[in-house]
């Protein structure tokens, strides 16, 4: 039914974090990670606290750098590489083929609720009052009460600001996504809600990678596990060059 | 934006410049893309400044060279172009927002003909159609059409700055200098300066150096960012990550000195 | 030019040489002036020297017509106007007397008229010259105070600056209000300053056959406009150059096309209008 050849590969990820404050103190926390996702696949991240399931969503973002190996994106019938491309390769890479949701939203002062999440489809050269009607769709199916849409969300609860990142982040119809613990501040209802949401975009054909701390959730999603280990401490502590 | 342009907009290339014994920017290089915004972001005497006017035009950099696109004419050497073709450049390919309004504007006469001066200074000849543009873009950074006529003396310094950003715009410029649009403004004027920017940037697809010492006004409005610490490029990339994941010990440091709100 | 370079015995006072000024300023100050009539519009700077009158009294017209005036010439000065008041006396005098040469008020037997704010109404004819008097030579000193700026302005042709001037006009009071020294461009290239003579006087001197000196004493610049040369009074599409109008005619000689001065006659208030050249009114009595 979707092509079975991936969307995203990934081989060899390797990263520390080097803290300078602490005298170049350097932290392991992803070794020759390697993975694939193909289209309607969902991959659930699982693994202990600390282990580095959220650094290696990031790392596969563009968001946290990699030291070294290789991530690659299906895009015009191409593997593009990420690890060391420019700038501009990334942002096309998440203009177009690779989403984001991360686990808290990041507030812009003055824009309304709706206007947050019509941005990428506007972005994207959508017509404006195109754009605003799926955005409150999808706000709507999401259960943010009409009278919050023409609100910054910078007074929302948590639940409702995550369901308005939720909506930004899926109101493009990404090839890849990318989801960080999207259900961590939601309850029960609203949790179903969004579940609803990723399963109809995977089964639609998108290759997902996600966490998802609730084993409930993690059922209803993931087509598949993989299980992120942390990478073995050496003796002495390392310390970067 | 896509990856799809060929040439870069601006180039430069180990881009020096020392004021007596001091290096006050040294060997800086990098390629800006058509609908890219570039932060360069650094505390005081990092020489973020002086690069900004060594890209602009403003000052003769040392060593190294500044090439831009033009539109009519190809590549050119910044600071190999005559003095007439560089400020005609500035007057119509180029905007440069001041952090000082004042410095960017003419405080002695109207909002509208402050708007309208860009037009004039290319040729436009009719009353009514200056300042009907000049009224447009007065509406485009929120300041009440019946202003026209004020002058930014008479402006507080967020309407002034909205204005210097008008008259900058008005000649649908492709790439915007900003060296602390927001710098000394109150905090609610700042945001709404900054939702404004963000809205401008977006929707004319420009492309943008902006200097600043905010990294929140970076985060919000850049897409790459420069760190420069003593004159020298320290750190570079994608905003988020040189925030969100910075390797440099001083962009490092740079990142945790934020006061949490 | 007569040779001037030979003390003339018509002179009565052998301390001062032909026309006041000694040769080598004569000869820099006509240099100066052809340098001027070669780039039409164009401020060039000249060695103004002392002259036995304060500056804003007309050194600089003084020093160009010493420079040019010979024997042969015939001049005419006036202010304002008019022929006969103080200054206009004063002036042509002191030519009379050091530069021995006939003086007239009739504007079409002058070779060389002398004037401070005004164009005679007369139509002037090739071979004449108009020296006028300025004040302030540059176009551009009140919208920008620094010489080395608008000497850039000028020279990159940049010029917004003055347009928004009359676009600021317009704004405040529904048209260009400015009705004397009135901005123009010169041969398609240079801003000037025609003096503060009235906007009326404008289309005088488009393409006028005469030639043109202007000369600013105290700011010690000259320029010049050659004849037949274009001269186009700055405007907008919309609301484009215009003379003023009176609905009165001239009170003496009944003239409905000359420049009219208002003139307060006693002391309730009673109004006259009057040609303001004097010459023009007197020939048409």
């Amino acid at each position: 039914m979707h092509s079975t050849q991936p969307a995203l590969r990934v081989s060899g990820l390797t990263k520390s974090f080097v803290v300078h404050a602490h005298g170049d103190l350097a932290l392991p926390v992803l070794r020759d990670v390697a993975l694939a996702v193909s289209p309607g696949e969902c991959l659930a991240l699982v693994g202990p606290s600390g282990a580095g399931k959220s650094t290696l969503l990031r790392a596969l973002y563009g968001n946290y750098r990699a030291d070294a190996g290789s991530i690659r994106v299906r895009q015009d019938d191409r593997w593009t590489e990420l690890v060391g491309a420019e700038p501009r390769t990334v942002l096309d890479v998440r203009h177009r083929t690779m989403g984001f949701v991360s686990q808290f939203l990041r507030v812009i002062p003055r824009v309304a609720a709706v206007d947050l999440v019509a941005e990428p489809l506007v972005r994207r050269g959508v017509d404006a009052a195109e754009a605003r009607q799926r955005a409150e769709f999808l706000l709507g199916m999401l259960g943010i009460p009409a009278r919050l849409w023409a609100l910054p969300p910078a007074t929302f609860s948590g639940g409702e600001q995550q369901r308005v990142n939720i909506a930004r982040s899926l109101i493009v119809d990404y090839p890849v996504l990318l989801l960080d613990e999207p259900t961590a501040s939601l309850d029960a209802a609203n949790r179903d809600g969004v579940v609803e949401l990723i399963c109809q975009r995977r089964n639609a054909g998108a290759a997902i990678v996600g966490i998802f701390h609730d084993a409930a959730v993690r059922d209803a999603v993931a087509t598949r596990i993989h299980e992120v280990v942390p990478p073995p401490i050496a003796s002495g502590v390392p310390h970067a060059h | 934006m896509n990856g799809a342009s060929e040439t870069p907009l601006l180039s430069a290339r180990s881009v020096t410049k020392r004021f007596g014994g001091r290096i006050a920017c040294r060997d800086v290089s990098f390629d800006l893309w058509p609908g890219e915004v570039l932060g360069i972001v650094g505390e005081s005497g990092s020489g973020k400044t002086t690069l900004l006017n060594c890209l602009a035009g403003r000052l003769a950099p040392d060593e190294g060279s500044v090439a831009y696109e033009s539109a009519a004419a190809g590549s050119v050497d910044v600071h190999r172009l005559s003095e007439a073709r560089r400020r005609l450049l500035a007057r119509t390919e180029w905007g440069f927002v001041n952090q000082d309004a004042r410095e960017g504007l003419r405080m002695g006469v109207s909002a509208g003909a402050n708007i309208g001066e860009r037009l004039m200074a290319v040729g436009a000849r009719h009353y009514g159609n200056i300042r009907g543009a000049a009224a447009d873009w007065l509406s485009r950074v929120e300041i009440e059409a019946d202003r026209l006529d004020d002058r930014p003396i008479d402006f507080s310094g967020g309407m002034r700055q909205r204005l210097q950003i008008a008259r900058n715009l008005v000649s649908n410029p492709r790439l915007v200098f900003m060296d602390e649009p927001t710098g000394g403004l109150d905090v609610s004027v700042q945001a709404r300066i900054l939702d404004l920017l963000r809205g401008l940037v977006e929707g004319l697809h420009l492309s943008a150096v902006l200097v600043t010492h905010d990294l929140g006004v970076a985060r919000l409005l850049t897409h790459r960012l420069m760190v420069m610490q003593g004159g020298a490029v320290v750190e570079e990339g994608l905003t988020d990550q040189v925030l969100d994941d910075p390797q440099h010990a001083y962009t490092q440091m740079l990142v945790a000195s934020i006061l949490p709100v | 030019m007569p040779d001037t370079s030979i003390p003339d015995t018509g002179i009565q006072d052998p301390a001062y040489n032909y026309a006041y000024l000694d040769e080598q300023t004569k000869r820099m100050i006509r240099r100066a002036i052809l340098k001027a009539v070669a780039v039409p519009g164009y401020q060039v700077p000249f060695g103004g020297r002392e002259m036995p009158l304060p500056y804003g009294w007309g050194t600089g017209g003084i020093q160009v017509t010493a420079a040019i005036v010979g024997q042969a010439d015939t001049l005419k000065v006036i202010d304002q106007g008019a022929d006969d008041t103080t200054n206009a006396v004063s002036i042509r005098r002191f030519f009379a007397r050091v530069a021995d040469v006939a003086t007239t008020t009739a504007t079409q037997d002058a070779t060389i008229i002398q004037t401070r704010h005004r164009v005679p109404e007369t139509p002037l004819r090739e071979g004449q010259i108009l020296v006028f008097q300025v004040p302030i030579p540059e176009p551009l000193r009140m919208l920008e105070p620094r010489e080395t700026e608008t000497r850039t302005l000028h020279a990159l042709s940049e010029y917004g600056v003055m347009q928004v001037s009359l676009y600021e006009s317009i704004a405040r009071h529904g048209r260009i209000a400015k009705t004397y020294n009135y901005p123009v461009l010169v041969n398609g290239r240079y801003i000037m300053s025609p003096s503060p003579i009235p906007k009326f006087d404008n289309p005088k001197l488009d393409r006028s056959p005469a030639l043109q000196l202007y000369g600013a004493g105290r700011e010690k610049r000259i320029y010049a406009v050659p004849p037949y040369t274009p001269v186009k009074s700055l405007d907008f599409d919309d609301h484009p150059f215009e003379i003023e109008t009176w609905s009165e005619c001239c009170e003496l000689c009944g003239s409905r096309e000359s420049f009219l001065d208002e003139m307060i006659v006693d002391d309730q208030g009673k109004r006259l209008f009057v040609c303001s050249d004097t010459d023009y009114c007197e020939g048409r009595r």
